[in-house]
């Protein structure tokens, strides 16, 4: 059944959070050669799809994000990762555009990844799940946006890894992307970028409570790896400066050094938390499928090694955003999609945004990023001819 | 939307260089500021645009008004557009301000076909008398800044230009001269009238004859 796309205007509660199941007559078939069915679909929306189904923007959310862009999160009920972007009034104005946002394939929150239960087996996937590729991702998402009945979408926007689904999608279907927004994200992962994954997926899988990926069979757990993981992934996440600014050398709720390996410093005691805290939302193994597929990623080795080839005669209008303090995924990286872009002939913005916050700085209220945003997706909405929002719902 | 466009003050080149550019063409403004330019060429022309520009602030205007403007510098980021992509590339007061003027110039016309470059004459006779008579660095109401301050590192005269067009290879297809008041300067008026009475000058450049396009850098 179709379901009706308006009808997720009304936000649902945890467990009739919206889902589209595709069946065993509709796999996934991944690059890697693998087939994923049936396959389900978690994803939230936000406004309304108009009559001309034409102000659908597509949200792509970042490596360990998930479909509640906007919504409570269901888990940890904290507010959505983009919750100060998206919403009535805000730059992804959910008044007069139709927001969805579904968690990639691989994922752990509600579509079908490697925490599922294969129908195979009957138990769970584990690493019995195929590698998934950021194209897979987006032909997952293609397939919802499909069944959703939309033709072309406004906007695909994201950051990080999500915007390495921007990327993916504006080169695979560009009829299907009227705008795109790439943010704070790269073409390809750098040698840097795989080492850092490489450290986190050697965590979990050195946890001896990892059992080879099995470990939901077992009923255990690989917490305290995915847990350092975690930690080591969200140093890359922020500044040195940022840093610095917040932590220093303070010391945790302590008037001196305790001479043990107790977390003394502010900074370990945050990173403890940031690790704990992980581990309670998010799958050991599908870290380590979203991670593998970050790093499988260079979009111009699918084109020859030509990332202008990848854009050649795109009618998608692009605005490209980097952060100045972002060394994940720096400025420089943002710049050589710019390149391929303007060689390829295609509608290019680019705004490097003057931020001290790091990689994260995509994720914040940053007056700059806002106004960017605001002021690119209003131009490409009157472009489209997506009628302005004339009262405010009170 | 039909909100008249802002001329800031002693810009008269603007219209000059919007009445140049032939309807319906590719165009490239490098140092575009905050899009009024290309916003005139967009509306009066039809242009299909696109923007360099160094300033955030800058960039954010445009980006706010729906320009396609990318944050980069003529002297550095020139060189990643590829040849023959638009039909003009222009440059306007901002040659004076770059690093390696003749560069930007040879990248210009690699690019586009046609290249239209305004800049403030350094040979008027306002910026030549002040110099002479009272001995001191000149300060006009197009180059308003202190010798310690000031971001335009290149000056040149209307006389010095001609040359480096002719260096270049590149062919003077028009010449316009304007005065203080913005007025342009008697059409054909020779190069030492209008370089000593000249303001501000633009110039429609074309690719010479002898000029390899795979010539530069």
């Amino acid at each position: 059944m179709t379901p009706s796309p308006q009808s997720f205007d009304s936000a649902p509660t945890v467990s009739e959070r919206p889902s589209v199941v595709f069946g065993l007559d509709q796999p996934l078939v991944t690059d890697g050669g693998g087939s994923i069915a049936p396959l389900t679909i978690g994803f939230e929306t936000y406004g309304a799809l108009n009559s001309a189904r034409s102000n659908a923007i597509l949200l792509c959310h970042a490596l360990t994000g998930d479909q509640y862009a906007a919504s409570v999160h269901p888990v940890t009920g904290k507010p959505g990762w983009w919750d100060v972007l998206v919403g009535p009034g805000l730059p992804f104005d959910t008044d007069r555009f139709f927001v969805i946002c579904s968690n990639v394939v691989g994922g752990c929150m509600g579509t079908t990844g490697p925490a599922s239960i294969n129908s195979a087996t009957g138990r769970a996937y584990g690493l019995d799940f195929p590698v998934v590729t950021i194209r897979d991702m987006v032909r997952a998402q293609a397939m919802l946006i499909d069944r959703l009945g939309i033709d072309m979408l406004f906007c695909v926007a994201g950051g990080s890894m999500g915007g390495m689904q921007v990327l993916q999608w504006a080169a695979s279907y560009p009829e299907r992307v009227f705008a795109a927004m790439p943010i704070a994200t790269a073409a390809r992962h750098s040698s840097q970028n795989i080492a850092f994954h490489e450290v986190g997926r050697q965590a979990v899988m050195a946890d001896p409570d990892w059992r080879g990926g099995r470990y939901l069979d077992e009923g255990v757990r690989p917490e305290k790896g995915l847990a350092v993981a975690r930690m080591s992934a969200h140093i890359t996440y922020l500044s040195e400066q940022a840093l610095q600014r917040k932590f220093g050398r303070k010391l945790q709720a302590r008037a001196a050094p305790t001479f043990s390996f107790d977390a003394d410093f502010q900074i370990e005691s945050y990173l403890r938390h940031q690790g704990l805290a992980f581990v309670e939302r998010f799958d050991a193994n599908s870290y380590l499928f979203v991670t593998r597929a970050c790093d499988y990623f260079d979009l111009a080795a699918d084109y020859g090694g030509s990332l202008a080839r990848a854009f050649t005669g795109a009618k998608t209008r692009f605005c490209v955003i980097s952060f100045t303090s972002d060394w994940l995924y720096p400025t420089s990286a943002s710049r050589a999609i710019v390149h391929a872009l303007n060689a390829g002939g295609a509608s290019v913005s680019f705004v490097e945004i003057a931020s001290d916050k790091g990689h994260d700085a995509f994720l914040l209220y940053e007056p700059d990023f806002f106004a960017t945003t605001r002021g690119f997706l209003e131009s490409a909405a009157r472009a489209r001819g997506i009628a302005p929002v004339t009262a405010r719902r009170s | 939307m039909t909100t008249s466009l802002k001329i800031a003050p002693g810009r008269f080149d603007l219209a000059v260089v919007a009445d140049i550019v032939e309807p319906g063409s590719r165009v490239l403004d490098v140092g575009c500021g905050d899009g009024l330019l290309l916003q005139m060429l967009e509306r009066q022309k039809q242009v299909d645009g696109r923007g360099v520009e160094l300033s955030q602030r800058g960039v954010n205007d445009c980006v706010a008004k729906g320009l396609s403007v990318i944050q980069g510098d003529a002297d550095t980021d020139l060189s990643d557009y590829p040849e023959d992509g638009f039909d003009y590339v222009i440059l306007s007061q901002t040659l004076q301000a770059t690093q390696r003027p003749r560069v930007v110039l040879d990248n210009m016309l690699r690019i586009g076909r046609r290249a239209i470059v305004s800049f403030p004459n350094f040979g008027h006779w306002r910026v030549r008398a002040e110099l002479l008579l009272r001995g001191r660095m000149p300060k006009t109401p197009n180059l308003d800044f202190a010798w310690y301050d000031t971001p335009n590192i290149h000056l040149c005269t209307i006389r010095d230009f001609v040359e480096l067009a002719d260096e270049i290879g590149a062919h003077i297809e028009r010449g316009v001269a304007l005065d203080r008041a913005g007025a342009p300067i008697r059409w054909k008026a020779p190069w030492p009238v209008m370089n000593l009475f000249g303001a501000q000058a633009i110039f429609l450049l074309e690719r010479g004859r002898e000029t390899r396009r795979d010539a530069r850098p």
